[in-house]
């Protein structure tokens, strides 16, 4: 799978994202690592960050399509 | 087979569990062995399962945390996240904090790794 049906589903449900990257860290098109920063992630914690991320991409991580995914998340823009 | 008690029992009871592909000894997965070491690093002791030997461990594991991923550390039975969140609160020193707050000072002076087979 290519990075950007990622991206849309991660911009659907982080509008106000003032920093959003997915990267294929081996070319595979399976080991993701996801970046986003946004102001709806202020005053959650890591585990509830991750959690808003993981729930953006159930349906890939669910088929099997995401083998791997690194997230780095930041609340405030 | 539930392993659903099996696993709640190893959370509860931990001071520090680690879920994860193979064992301290012969790590199976980049990831677990990302949270092994910052664990490590921050003198943490560890109880260990392997989730690999039946699929159902994940399924039931992943069904209790409500997260889809392996590795899982928990702190005396709260998640405290995977291998990324570890990562990142070792290098803050925020691991290290929330060790001492939950296990006392000196913590790291008893460490030890056990591991755990449910299957």
């Amino acid at each position: 799978m290519s990075t950007q049906p990622l991206r849309n589903l991660l911009e659907r449900a982080f509008p106000d994202a003032t920093e959003l990257d997915v990267i294929d860290r081996t070319g595979g098109g399976d080991h993701f690592q996801v970046i986003v920063t946004a102001p709806s992630l202020s005053g959650l914690s890591l585990v509830e960050q991750h959690r808003r991320v993981y729930e953006a991409l159930s349906a890939p991580l669910g088929d099997g399509t995401i083998h791997e995914l690194r997230i780095k998340t930041k609340g405030a823009g | 087979m539930s392993y659903s008690d099996k696993i709640k029992d190893v959370i509860e009871t931990s001071d520090v569990a680690l879920f994860m592909k193979g064992t301290p000894s012969f790590v199976m997965c980049g990831n677990s062995d990302r949270a092994l070491q910052a664990l490590r690093r921050a003198g943490a002791p560890v109880t260990a399962v392997d989730i690999l030997p039946d699929p159902q461990i994940r399924q039931d594991l992943s069904t209790i945390s409500g997260w889809p991923t392996i590795p899982q550390v928990f702190v005396r039975g709260e998640l405290v996240g995977g291998a990324d969140i570890v990562e990142e609160l070792e290098q803050n020193g925020e691991l290290a904090a929330t060790l001492r707050e939950k296990l006392g000072d000196g913590y790291a002076a008893e460490r030890d790794e056990t591991t755990v087979a449910l299957a």
